[in-house]
């Protein structure tokens, strides 16, 4: 059964081919503006799908989401910025539908936590070990106590 | 910093963590708060359910307090809210004016004819556009606006007895009372 | 009868599980040899009772047993078996009882693996995981019984998610599932350490296997989920920085710092409190990934269904283990001894420093999955962080421990002069930049991210091929003897750190130079996108068992030639009447073609997304050689146990008793 529709599919595969090499039909894109349909899937990887738990309005197809990549293309095309169709979704829902969040007084610390903490870090590491190098001393062993580590050691000998 | 007070460092960070996460267990991560309290109910045009000849406008309303309630025929939630919106408009504090989201003119006068009709008009938002506007991203949704035509709340989810009882209703009460300057 | 049978086994496992988290633990700190005893076969029969359990739930599965609710809330009697039986672990309940189960086994494992240990040592370690396991059997018993009763019993099942009933939800939460679960070893071992006073190099030594094999499991089940997210979902992402990712991702972070620092600490008995630290971190991020999963607290694609009080449940058992292990370190730790000296440049402090990059990029995805929580829960609004946050940050964090990557495996013990470094590097650094440049240029297009990108994955790959080199020529005996006489261990660091370089190369190329057409396509009709020509024949229905299906043909060739055939098809399930889209993927080693069908339209023509995806494989098959130099690491001599004879053994615990002795 399933060489059979191998062997089906790929006969038909040949004929289509065949149609293809002699009289290929365009297929034609979905949308018309290539630069209108750029700026809304960049927006709709900006955007956060309201319905859903937890996707892009690009990854969504869900009516709402469906309806605002509407709204946005219509935007786009009567040739609204970026920032522009951002801000009319905000004024309607609020900070919620961006997914990359401002930055004010409530994401400082989102935006600049990790840095600090990585400069902090590193900063501290290095204080660390330079501190570190001027306490620590090489440990060695007294007299006394390699005879105790030789003795410890010779007894497994005889065991 | 001594190395005890260095090493009580994680300890105190989770602590704080798990504090955020057990207030967290009493939020809702999905309900979105309006960006529009307070602000100038977004103008709109639309055709009345029943005489779609005729548009209206939220103008006509300037001057009382009123509820604006998005529903449709196929949301489930808006059966539960429907009996409470009918008492309501039947107690007459203050219209209801319904906003039909993404519905078709058939399946609407079909469930209000069923389940009463709390509105003193319907408009019909057949695209959904007027809806984005207001902010609706699920039904129902209802926005209580004041004499200047500014919102003053909104209530995401079905209106219940609680939530008239204990905001709705003083809050429409309030704001009935402002003198209209 | 079964399904009472099954809950009856979780009475008495946690019943054992009890004895297990508090004999061995109290016999460890009186000295009490028999009570010590009491670990290891205690630890075999709750091994037993869960896996009883298990059989139990999975048989009601496959017996299609619609009186018990989870059963019916999670399978059907169209679903395939294969799928029913992967349904045990596809809801909330199961899943647990799926997570108790694989700490039993872990649980066992270290019971059979350590004869080596001491017995104080051991009861400990395995006293902490019992008193883990307790916690899951009891939340289960109390708030979350997967043998719950349907009474009346449905006639048929509710039917597992169709996004679930495929091949990869047979293997990726269980590897997941035995990485999480498997990082409880090293935080067990931790606590015993603290426990027991006994903080060093050995200790160190034991727990570095079972680490680095939690860490393998977790990082192919990670690549799993990954791998299934692309295909499944239809439209060729595979990281999206959701919440329940995010989740797995940071024990994974912590995990590879946990693994670096374990080195160090085994090596040169530094930052043994650090190790410890991490060690704890790690688990405490699996069990913060198991709240956030079914608490509601966040919004998830992955979430299950949220109920207040397991929330309250979970975060209990959190504070408990969590804050629990956390004072014990803060009182504890502060009483360990330094170390070994090494220099402000060295091997040491640039494993340290990959600590620090680990932890701090942890951390920041900790921030940015908990932030909103933040926000919202103090009054300041809504807000989302989404992928656009995390791509901006975290690979500029991750970039120097890239860099570091190169430096670190060349760098000697105890001090690394930085001229002698430079010297080493310099050819490679030259290559890295000046491919960093041609390639793109090659292909077409230069942006600074892509530069950037090539120029880690390129300085990674040249620094290795300069490590084996040096190594392989250094050592002066025909290649295949030089090659045996550097360590599995060795070898294991050298192909894990290609992995990563490989994994770069794909992140890099796919983001920079993917592309995609949607088009309108009738039968016959003809699309093109990077050289190569699709031709679309149509649409045909099948019907599956619990599904009917449209299986688009599209067939792709290049300059006349036939290359391939994609499949991509439409399915509608039944019982749940869930759409679902099964992407149609020719994958290749150089590049993915890649279909999705969307919606039909008129006269047979259907709307079709065509990809076309370079090196996107590479990022898994970098995932896979990680994988690999993990395990190929733990089959190093040192931990063969076949090898072991007594007198190594007994070197051991003089190793442990010399140490004490000069400690005195």
């Amino acid at each position: 059964m399933m060489i059979k529709n191998h062997l089906v599919r790929f006969i038909l595969a040949l004929f289509f081919l065949q149609i293809t090499l002699t009289s290929a039909q365009e297929a034609q894109p979905l949308r018309e503006n290539n630069a209108v349909e750029a700026q809304v899937q960049r927006l709709s990887e900006e955007l956060r799908c309201l319905v859903c738990q937890n996707q892009t309005l690009a990854d969504s197809h869900a009516g709402l989401a469906e309806d605002l990549k509407q709204e946005i293309r219509e935007m786009a095309n009567k040739g609204m910025s970026d920032q522009a169709i951002i801000d009319y979704l905000v004024a309607r829902y609020g900070d919620f539908v961006r997914y990359r969040p401002p930055l004010n007084a409530t994401t400082y610390l989102l935006w600049l936590g990790p840095f600090v903490l990585l400069i902090g870090g590193v900063a501290g590491l290095f204080l660390m070990l330079r501190r570190r190098q001027k306490v620590q001393v090489d440990t060695t062993l007294s007299e006394e106590e390699v005879r105790r580590v030789e003795a410890i050691l010779a007894s497994d000998k005889e065991s | 910093m001594k190395p005890w007070q260095r090493a009580l460092i994680p300890l105190v960070l989770f602590l704080v963590v798990a504090g955020f996460l057990f207030k967290g267990l009493f939020l809702n991560p999905k309900e979105i708060p309006s960006p529009l309290l307070g602000k100038p109910a977004p103008a709109f045009s639309l055709p009345r359910l029943d005489n779609a000849e005729i548009q209206f406008s939220p103008k006509e309303m300037l001057g009382q307090v009123w509820l604006l309630n998005a529903w449709a025929s196929w949301c489930p939630s808006c059966v539960d809210e429907h009996p409470v919106l009918v008492a309501f408009s039947k107690a007459n504090i203050a219209p209801v004016v319904g906003l039909d989201y993404k519905d078709t003119q058939a399946d609407a006068q079909r469930w209000l004819d069923k389940g009463g009709n709390p509105y003193v008009v319907t408009v019909m938002d057949t695209d959904g556009r007027v809806g984005i506007d207001y902010g609706v991203y699920g039904v129902p949704e209802t926005y209580v606006i004041d004499k200047k035509g500014m919102i003053a709340y909104k209530q995401t989810g079905p209106v219940t007895e609680e939530a008239l009882r204990d905001t709705i209703i003083p809050l429409v009460k309030k704001l009935q009372s402002e003198v209209n300057q | 009868m079964i399904p009472e049978i099954g809950h009856f086994s979780l009475i008495l496992a946690l019943l054992v599980a009890l004895l297990l988290g508090s004999l061995p633990i109290i016999g460890a700190a009186r000295g009490n040899a028999a009570w010590m005893s009491l670990a290891k076969p205690l630890s075999r029969v709750q091994f037993l009772l869960i896996g009883f359990a298990f059989v139990c739930l999975a048989y009601a599965f496959a017996t299609k047993d619609y009186s018990v609710l989870y059963v019916a809330s999670n399978s059907n009697s169209k679903l395939p078996l294969a799928f029913r039986i992967a349904a045990v672990w596809g809801g909330h309940e199961g899943s647990l009882l799926l997570w108790a189960l694989i700490l039993s086994i872990w649980t066992v494992a270290v019971s059979l693996f350590s004869k080596h240990l001491p017995d104080d040592m051991r009861a400990r370690i395995l006293g902490v995981m019992g008193i883990i396991s307790v916690g899951f059997l009891l939340f289960m018993l109390m708030v979350s019984n997967p043998f719950e009763r349907l009474i009346p019993a449905a006639i048929d099942g509710r039917d597992l998610n169709p996004l679930l009933q495929d091949p990869g939800m047979i293997f990726h939460p269980p590897m997941l599932y035995m990485g999480y679960v498997g990082f409880s070893v090293a935080f067990a071992f931790a606590i015993a350490a603290l426990l027991g006073g006994q903080l060093d190099a050995a200790w160190a030594r034991w727990s570095r296997p079972w680490t680095t094999l939690a860490w393998v499991f977790l990082t192919l089940g990670i690549m799993a989920g990954s791998n299934w997210a692309y295909y499944e979902l239809g439209w060729g992402g595979w990281w999206f920085w959701d919440a329940v990712e995010n989740a797995s991702f940071m024990p994974w972070l912590v995990g590879t710092a946990l693994i670096h620092s374990l080195a160090v600490t085994e090596k040169r008995g530094s930052f043994k409190a650090w190790t410890v630290l991490l060690a704890i971190c790690a688990f405490s991020l699996s069990l913060l990934g198991t709240f956030l999963v079914r608490s509601g607290v966040l919004t998830s694609v992955h979430a299950f269904a949220t109920d207040p009080r397991r929330g309250v449940f979970i975060l209990a058992f959190l504070i408990v283990v969590i804050g629990g292990s956390l004072a014990l370190f803060a009182w504890r730790a502060p009483t360990v001894g330094r170390g070994g000296k090494f220099d402000v440049v060295s091997r040491e402090s640039f494993l340290l420093a990959n600590n620090v990059l680990l932890a701090v990029a942890a951390t920041s995805v900790l921030l940015g999955t908990l932030y909103p929580l933040f926000v919202d829960a103090l009054g300041y609004g809504k807000i989302s962080v989404g992928p656009p946050y995390f791509d901006a940050v975290f690979a500029p964090l991750m970039a120097p421990a890239l860099f570091l990557m190169g430096i670190g495996p060349i760098a000697r013990w105890k001090e690394a002069p930085l001229p002698e470094l430079a010297k080493r590097l310099r050819w490679a650094l030259g290559i890295s930049i000046a491919l960093a440049i041609i390639l793109p240029m090659m292909l077409g297009n230069f942006t600074p991210w892509i530069g950037f990108g090539l120029f880690l994955a390129f300085w990674v790959l040249a620094t290795s091929v300069e490590l084996i080199y040096q190594r392989l020529r250094l050592s002066n005996l025909p290649l295949l003897a030089s090659i045996r006489s550097n360590s599995r261990s060795w070898w294991g660091m050298v192909i894990a750190h290609l992995g990563i370089a490989v994994f770069t190369f794909g992140v890099t190329i796919v983001k920079g130079y993917e592309s995609e057409i949607a088009v309108k396509m009738a039968p016959g009709e003809v699309a093109h996108l990077a050289g190569y020509d699709f031709t679309f024949d149509g649409v045909r229905e099948v019907q599956g068992p619990n599904y009917e299906a449209s299986i688009g043909q599209i067939h792709v060739s290049k300059n006349g030639v036939l290359r391939t055939i994609l499949e991509p098809q439409k399915r509608f399930y039944t019982v749940t009447n869930m759409p679902m889209t099964e992407a149609g993927i020719s994958p290749h080693l150089i590049h993915d073609l890649y279909a999705s069908l969307g919606e039909p339209l008129e006269n047979g023509a259907w709307s079709v997304r065509i990809y076309h995806k370079p090196l996107v494989e590479w990022i898994w098959f970098g995932c896979l050689m990680m994988g690999f130099g993990g395990i190929l690491a733990l089959t190093d001599k040192r931990y063969r146990v076949k090898n072991r004879n007594k007198s190594i053994e007994h070197l051991d615990s003089k190793v442990t008793a010399v140490t004490s002795e000069v400690k005195a």
